[in-house]
């Protein structure tokens, strides 16, 4: 059993209105050293495969067909 | 033979009623809903894929939406340039699915925009607009918190040269401006077409302007003239 942890983003080109907006509420916090926030979605897989390639292919097709949007986000997969 | 009208229903489809009521009682067309879990299109002239949150739009908007039974159906449908018309959630349905170019983002200023705008016809090639004037304006609502059209600048190119883009916001005398760009669409795109024109997606609801109690029968103009597209009238 591996634990496949995937991180989906908006493309770094994209403007990011969620991370804007709570850029602007930290900077009103006081926290003027943060420069920049992105927001994205974090998805956890628990996935049956005989290895970690295979675990990681499964995780693929699951972001290219669903988990992500390839017009507008990136995603990261990590196999642990 | 009669032709009917079919309207799309998922899990979270709020709009299906507003269409069928427009559909059935202002068009008086013979118009059924279609459970998503059907895989028949048989004898339906027109699809509507209406707005709402279809599968409490968790992930993105329609993302889920898209793997309904309903929607293999709706591929083959398309494929045999059968027309489908897809409001709000089901613009971003068609979207989603591929069968449109193109993302749908948080509107720009993350706000839901629940008003009526003014859209402009651009082009008279698909049937959906072909009995519209280019360059008329159109007084319709939207409602709407993901409406912000996202496609990359070839992609656009490829829309502007196909002439997919079907209707932009603008304001009440048909100028392209950056305040009537309600949620940031790119290039303020607020329709836009397949190539082979038999599939329209937009956000604007023109099922919700069909009566003057409700401020605008702008909408009966744009179904009037995908009727006589259709030889529906």
């Amino acid at each position: 059993m591996y634990k496949v942890k995937i991180n989906v983003t908006l493309r770094k080109s994209i403007l990011d209105p969620k991370g804007k907006a709570a850029y602007q509420a930290l900077q009103n916090l006081g926290l003027s050293q943060i420069e920049d926030v992105r927001i994205g979605k974090f998805i956890e897989l628990t996935v049956d495969a005989g290895s970690e390639e295979e675990a990681y292919t499964f995780a693929k097709t699951a972001c290219t067909r669903l988990l992500a949007n390839e017009v507008m986000e990136d995603y990261e997969i990590t196999v642990e | 033979m009669s032709k009917k009208i079919g309207v799309l229903v998922f899990p979270g489809s709020n709009c299906d009623h507003d269409a069928y009521h427009a559909m059935k009682h202002i068009m008086n067309a013979e118009t059924e809903f279609i459970w998503h879990k059907e895989t028949d299109l048989k004898n339906i002239d027109l699809l509507i894929v209406p707005g709402g949150f279809s599968y409490g739009d968790y992930l993105r908007s329609g993302a889920i939406a898209r793997f309904s039974p309903v929607m293999q159906a709706v591929q083959g449908y398309v494929e045999k340039g059968y027309p489908v018309l897809g409001i709000c959630n089901g613009f971003q349905i068609l979207l989603e699915s591929g069968l449109l170019p193109g993302a749908m983002m948080h509107n720009e200023k993350l706000r839901f925009v629940c008003k009526n705008v003014s859209i402009r016809v651009e082009n008279r090639n698909s049937l959906f607009t072909s009995s519209l004037r280019e360059g008329q304006v159109l007084n319709i609502p939207v409602s709407h918190g993901e409406g912000n059209y996202f496609i990359d600048s070839d992609g656009l190119n490829r829309l502007e040269e196909n002439r997919q883009v079907a209707f932009r916001y603008c304001d009440p005398n048909g100028n392209l401006t950056q305040e009537s760009n309600i949620n940031g669409s790119v290039s303020n795109i607020a329709g836009i077409t397949n190539v082979k024109g038999n599939v329209l997606g937009m956000m604007p609801h023109p099922e919700r302007a069909m009566e003057s109690q409700l401020g605008s029968t702008d909408g009966v103009l744009f179904f009037e003239s995908l009727f006589e597209s259709l030889h529906l009238a």
